[in-house]
């Protein structure tokens, strides 16, 4: 029984790594005022990006770089097209999705002919486990033990830098200047431009952080948990993301709890596959698969409390002449 | 005068900038094609004689803008009321499940033109009852429709998902789908329409569900343009405040609205599921609902531009097909990115060269004034 609470916390933990780092980019974005859906096509371009360069480089950091960069080339457009173009956001985030989606596949093709694979990678050219110390010596010691050596300890890199990167975000977003005037462009821009702050540079910047938090998604997926990247690896994370972020009304430790809720939703349909419960049988994994966006939209309808997004998302700024 | 306000004549707002949005996504498009070492002129050759070669050509292309004119429709209903349906992908896949309980119930008992117009019912009612959530959502509790609506296509997903593999699978069967319907739920081709011009179908699966589409968008015009109900929407999507001091009911608008949209989207399903599959499979919808947003959009939210769009896409559809089977190197995903970029240009940076343009044609018309 504990090993199966202490297996389903482990694959919680690690479920939930791209939802943490991909909601931590929307929230960026949306806090700017900027609505992003495009988290998804972002997730799955640097997945991709990250496993190509790690493996021509053999470095899983140089592998970093390069989802990082695609990623933030994807959120340049988003915000050239959102920002100076004052088009629709949606439409835009829309419209990267579906080129991900195909760019992936189509260069993956060309460059590895397998199907849109590319190829696998060995451990050196990837983010593996980290043995903490004492965590051998712990796994004897009851649960706190177990919990300690497999599920605290032996994850990837990445897995504390999300982790990590939550107290950050929650210090960038409500302890700097920069995060005031963030908080307060996605409230009311007129207001930051009559201060005299540039609204369309803060806007940038927060699309660029968001682009580069989602870099560590897709690298996530590609080069931490897996060692390669597959079609439509991302396969809706993004938006599980999304869901999460705004489940967790767009606030940074909030969010990080909402995607560990949704992470362990995740592990508990992988786990209940073809298991049955007493008395009721067995539970079609596809309520599992739902329940992040059936409770959002709970969440959405003011029944369990209410969020409230940023006033002035998903309009372009026009400044007065 | 700025250059957002400069008018433009009729042609070159509704004709030359979407064209030249489009050209400057294909260009991309062949910048990839050239850096994966092919010649791009060979593949849009391919894929225009593809597309528009042949009698088959020119059916699978007008099957798959039957697609696009639903799911456009489905967007621009809403849009016009100031409703940003993202979620005419779910609608449709819930559609679906709506046409096909009407042929699987009635196939074995009366000819197609009986089933027909129940299995048109089905689907726009089961689109709309998928819409009618959201719809609700945002006109009582104030839920953004873009986000709920996204939602509710995954719901819906999981939903189709479950019922195909648990429930409608026929016993014994391996894949998700249900049985395949008799002649009785089968729309037919439509050969003669072919035969008409010269020209033979083959195994393309233009059906009955691409006439139905043209009569929609003769419907929705009428219906936005031409009555009451459509006054309402349109004042509703101009201001939702002065819509509502004028006495216009917003949450009934809203509903309604959306209710009509979720129907287009859900009639959708008549095309594949009816017209060509004869049968209910996983993911039949297969992205047409996010199409949709770029046919509207490209459209410029009017039946006639929606078709014209929808044709477009079509032709990116089918020619794509045929690029792939001509040129391995090219796989299908090719087709998603084009069209990703085609709703970037088209959609998002419709604007793009407007500026441009203005300093051409702006002045020139302001001379004339």
């Amino acid at each position: 029984m504990i090993d199966i609470i202490i297996g389903m916390l482990g694959s919680t933990v690690r479920l939930s790594i791209p939802l943490i780092f991909t909601a931590l980019a929307g929230l960026f974005s949306e806090r700017s005022g900027i609505f992003d859906i495009g988290l998804e096509g972002k997730m799955l371009a640097s997945a991709f990006a990250a496993a190509v360069v790690a493996y021509y480089t053999g470095s899983p950091w140089l592998g970093l770089l390069g989802g990082i960069g695609i990623s933030i080339v994807f959120s340049i457009v988003h915000g050239y097209a959102s920002i100076t173009a004052r088009g629709n956001q949606i439409v835009s985030g829309v419209a990267l999705n579906f080129v991900a989606a195909g760019l992936t596949v189509v260069l993956g093709n060309a460059w590895f002919r397998q199907g849109g694979r590319t190829p696998q990678l060995e451990n050196t050219a990837r983010f593996t486990g980290i043995q903490l110390p004492g965590a051998d010596a712990a796994r004897d010691m009851g649960f706190l033990g177990k919990f300690y050596s497999d599920v605290i300890s032996g994850n990837n890199i990445l897995v504390y830098l999300a982790f990590l990167t939550v107290p950050i975000v929650w210090w960038v977003v409500y302890k700097t200047r920069f995060g005031l005037r963030l908080r307060a462009v996605g409230e009311n821009p007129g207001a930051v431009d009559t201060a005299g702050i540039s609204v369309t540079w803060l806007r940038y910047r927060a699309v660029i952080i968001a682009g580069f938090l989602c870099g560590f998604a897709g690298t996530y997926l590609s080069i931490a948990q897996s060692a390669s990247f597959i079609n439509n690896m991302s396969a809706g994370k993004g938006y599980i993301a999304l869901a999460a972020l705004i489940f967790a009304k767009w606030k940074p430790v909030p969010v990080m709890l909402a995607c560990l809720l949704f992470g362990f939703l995740d592990a508990l349909s992988n786990f209940m596959q073809g298991k049955s419960m007493p008395f009721i049988g067995e539970v079609p994994v596809q309520i599992f698969q739902a329940m992040p966006y059936i409770l959002t939209c709970v969440l959405l309808a003011g029944f369990i409390g209410t969020a409230r997004p940023p006033k002035a998302g998903g309009v372009p700024y026009t400044k007065e002449r | 005068m700025s250059a957002a306000n400069t008018p433009l004549p009729g042609w070159v707002t509704f004709f030359l900038m979407p064209l030249l949005n489009l050209v400057t996504a294909l260009l991309i498009s062949g910048l990839v094609i050239l850096m994966i070492g092919q010649n791009p002129l060979e593949a849009f050759g391919i894929l225009i004689n593809g597309a528009l070669g042949s009698g088959m050509g020119i059916g699978f292309t007008l099957f798959y803008a039957t697609n696009f004119i639903f799911t456009g429709l489905s967007v621009a209903m809403a849009y016009h009321a100031g409703l940003f349906n993202i979620g005419s992908e779910g609608q449709a896949y819930v559609g679906g499940l709506g046409c096909a309980l009407v042929a699987l119930a009635l196939d074995n008992y009366v000819p197609w033109y009986v089933t027909m117009p129940f299995a048109v019912l089905g689907a726009a009612l089961f689109g709309a009852a998928w819409a009618f959530i959201p719809a609700w959502l945002q006109a009582k509790r104030g839920s953004h429709i873009v986000i709920t609506t996204i939602m509710f296509n995954f719901i819906g997903a999981a939903l189709m998902v479950y019922l195909l593999v648990h429930v409608l699978k026929p016993a014994g069967a391996m894949s998700p789908e249900t049985r395949g319907f008799l002649p009785g739920g089968q729309l037919p081709s439509l050969n003669w329409l072919m035969a008409m011009f010269g020209s033979r179908l083959g195994p393309a699966p233009l059906n009955v569900s691409f006439i139905i589409a043209l009569v929609m968008c003769v419907g929705v015009w009428f219906l936005i343009w031409r009555t009451k109900f459509g006054y309402s929407v349109r004042a509703l999507g101009l201001s939702p405040s002065a819509a509502t001091y004028a006495g216009i009911p917003y949450a009934r608008t809203v509903i309604l609205t959306m209710l009509l949209s979720g129907g287009l989207a859900g009639m959708m399903a008549l095309n594949v599921v009816m017209g060509s599959a004869d049968r209910l499979q996983v993911e039949f919808v297969a992205g047409a609902g996010f199409v949709g947003i770029a046919v509207s959009l490209m459209g410029r939210n009017h039946p006639l531009g929606i078709v014209l769009a929808a044709i477009l896409f079509g032709i990116l559809y089918q020619g794509g097909a045929q690029v792939s089977f001509m040129m391995p190197q090219i796989t299908r995903d090719m087709i998603v990115m084009i069209q990703g970029l085609v709703i970037l240009f088209a959609g998002a940076l419709e604007f793009l060269y407007r500026p441009a343009l203005v300093r051409v044609f702006g002045r020139r018309q302001m001379a004339r004034a």
